[in-house]
């Protein structure tokens, strides 16, 4: 007998509103595209969670190696001149 | 036969086809091939549950002796039941039941698409919140075919022989009775010649693409419409009906 | 010998690195440094939580076709349905330790990998979906509800997500309940038969007691487990109890009483010698469900086959 599949793995988004952000659910198993989709939303939408489905392949997502950590997060805690509350605004004025 | 009457009878048939497609739906829970696929099917399951709700509760009200959903499901015997003969075969294999589900969900697609049209308010309505659920199911069976059929030898030779054995109760979803063609004038029920054309050009497409041959025309079974089934009813019914049927009084 | 030693240093600023997390409370991540035996206890955990869920399909599952109303079916199909999602949720965030669904399938059949215990008892009349809702999900939770805050990230965001939909089971478990003990007597006697045989074996869903329990030591370290199997089982036994008394069950313990110094309840002796026999293969399903499972699995391997061959051919 061949060894036993029980299929590739994908990565479930989900969208729980028109515009926003995509959100990771989860994962599910499934051999193609569209088996992925029907098997997220049978997964992942019982009670009616999303409006939009993406579905990746899990091996075609490239995650960040925690020991690179320091050189790929930490530069930006030291950049508060991004932030709107690093202005000081004049007595009076509103914000737009 | 009045139109009340014949309503009621239209509503059950359609009722039952759901019903019993859902009991036998549900006993794939926790025997499907893949976990996934275990939730696609009770997914099923429960659209059609809800479905067979809301049509039998509508026929209750049709009777007019107070029948709820609960009644006409738990309390009726085998000869008043007018579901499809399709719908109540045993499960077979998964390939078996794919093919039932394409079948019968091409069917019904077709069937509540002009159901939407029908001059029955209540219906319109129950067809527009069930086609939805229906355009899904047809979609799910439909891409299992393909899989199957143009899979491997074995899904191929699976596949084939499920289509080919449930082949002779799919003449039974066109047939009409003295209800259709009273509710037919009154333009409250689909007219079944459209709808065969359309399931017929929509199979064979499938079967096609899934290299799978369309069955020869043979003998049709038939009987449902008169409240005739196979034998596989009747136990369908003891099994659903037992703890309505054993404790008369009791309220669950 | 220098290359030995560099090794050594940068697996002791592994181990510190993953240590300090723990401490500080930082969920550990699945490309996180993590010491081999917090992989494995995790694996062991996750895999087994997983097996138990979709083996507790099968005694839910033999009811769907009698459930006694339309709306009873559709609930108990809805919950036996969550449960295979949990099942899912489970396998996939086991999944990102590095182990494959296929090969924790093979740990369950070979009988390496265990499922809950409960399961191993039959669902021998409609009392016992309330029971089993009721008793066997409402003990499932008080340990769901602390696992949330587990150490591994993937688990306890799994946890977070089924606590959330599991919230319904139990009570829909003591609403069967609730309203068997209004009906007939036929349906009282029922209710209290399924609660004779499913508490004791709920309360040893929490495992031996703290004095006796292998495991736990590592586990409380790193923040896997959040509670000690007392104090879960502690916190359930509190909290069922009133219900029962309100629908006017009785708890099948002649030693339970309150004690007010405690403000808790004094419970009898559990026997674990069923335990360890049930866990031992010998409960009254262990068979039942374990061929089922092999049953289904092997049925569905041409299914399987024919999804990836097909794949294949159409290039996808």
């Amino acid at each position: 007998m061949a060894t036993d599949t029980q299929l590739a793995s994908w990565e479930v988004f989900m969208q729980g509103k028109p515009g926003a952000n995509y959100i990771h659910a989860g994962s599910v198993h499934a051999s193609d595209k569209k088996m992925a989709l029907q098997n997220a939303r049978d997964t992942y939408t019982r009670r009616g969670e999303g409006t939009s489905i993406w579905v990746v392949p899990t091996d075609a997502i490239v995650a960040s190696n925690p020991d690179d950590n320091d050189m790929l997060f930490d530069p930006a805690n030291d950049k508060a001149y991004r932030m709107p509350t690093f202005y000081t605004m004049p007595e009076g004025a509103k914000a737009i | 036969m009045t139109e009340q009457q014949a309503l009621y009878k239209y509503c059950l048939r359609l009722g039952d086809n759901a019903l019993i497609q859902s009991y036998r739906l549900s006993e794939w829970c926790s025997n499907a091939p893949i976990l996934e696929e275990d939730l696609a099917l009770t997914n099923f399951a429960l659209d059609m549950t809800g479905r067979a709700q809301a049509l039998l509760s509508y026929a209750g009200k049709l009777d007019g002796n107070n029948k709820t959903d609960d009644d006409l499901a738990y309390k009726r015997g085998e000869r008043d039941f007018y579901n499809l003969l399709i719908t109540e075969q045993p499960n077979g294999g998964f390939a078996h039941t794919i093919a039932r589900l394409l079948y019968t969900s091409t069917f019904e697609y077709f069937f509540y698409t002009e159901l939407l049209h029908s001059a029955d308010a209540t219906l319109a309505a129950i067809a527009a919140k069930t086609i939805k659920e229906i355009k899904y199911h047809k979609a799910h069976a439909t891409d299992w075919v393909l899989r199957l059929g143009d899979g491997t030898e074995e899904s191929h030779y699976r596949m084939q022989q499920g289509i080919d054995s449930l082949w002779m109760f799919t003449g039974e979803m066109f047939e009409t009775g003295e209800a259709d063609a009273l509710l037919r004038d009154k333009n409250i029920a689909v007219d079944l010649g459209a709808v065969k054309s359309k399931w017929q050009a929509s199979i064979a497409a499938v079967l096609a693409e899934a290299t799978l041959a369309l069955p020869k025309d043979e003998y049709m079974q038939t009987g449902s419409l008169q409240g005739v089934h196979t034998e596989y009813l009747g136990h369908i019914l003891t099994e659903m009906q037992y703890l309505q049927r054993a404790y008369p009084e009791a309220i669950w | 010998m220098e290359l030995v030693e560099k090794v050594g240093t940068i697996q002791e600023e592994h181990l510190k690195s993953f240590e300090e997390k723990i401490e500080r409370g930082d969920a550990i991540e699945p490309r996180d440094h993590m010491p081999e035996s917090y992989r494995k206890h995790l694996m062991r955990q996750m895999s087994q939580h997983a097996h138990s869920e979709v083996i507790g399909m099968q005694p839910e599952g033999n009811w769907i076709t009698r459930a006694p109303s339309l709306r009873a079916k559709q609930i108990l199909l809805a919950k036996i349905q969550d449960e295979g999602g949990h099942g899912l949720y489970l396998y996939s965030a086991a999944e990102t330790l590095g182990i494959t669904r296929t090969e924790m399938i093979e740990q369950l059949h070979s009988g390496k990998a265990k499922y809950s215990n409960i399961f191993n008892y039959p669902a021998l009349t409609w009392a016992d979906i309330g029971a089993i809702g009721w008793l066997v999900d409402g003990a499932a939770i008080v340990n769901q509800v602390s696992l949330q805050r587990t150490s591994y990230g993937p688990y306890s965001r799994a946890m977070v997500r089924i606590c959330k939909e599991e919230s319904f089971h139990q009570r829909q478990g003591y609403e069967i309940m609730a309203n068997m003990m209004k009906g007939t007597k036929d349906q009282q006697a029922m209710a209290q038969d399924a609660m004779n045989r499913w508490w004791w074996p709920s309360l040893m869903m929490f495992g031996p007691h703290d004095s006796e329990s292998p495991h736990t030591g590592d586990a409380f370290k790193w923040k896997i487990k959040r509670a000690s199997n007392d104090e879960l089982r502690q916190k359930f036994i509190d909290k069922t109890v009133q219900q029962a008394e309100v629908i006017g069950l009785t708890i099948p313990d002649a030693d339970l009483k309150w004690n007010e110094a405690k403000n808790c309840y004094d419970h009898g002796a559990i026997n674990w010698e069923e335990f360890h026999r049930v866990i031992a293969g010998n409960g009254p399903c262990n068979k039942q469900r374990m061929a089922h499972h092999k049953k289904v699995h092997a049925e569905g391997a041409w299914v399987r086959e024919a999804a990836e061959a097909y794949r294949l051919k159409k290039g996808q």
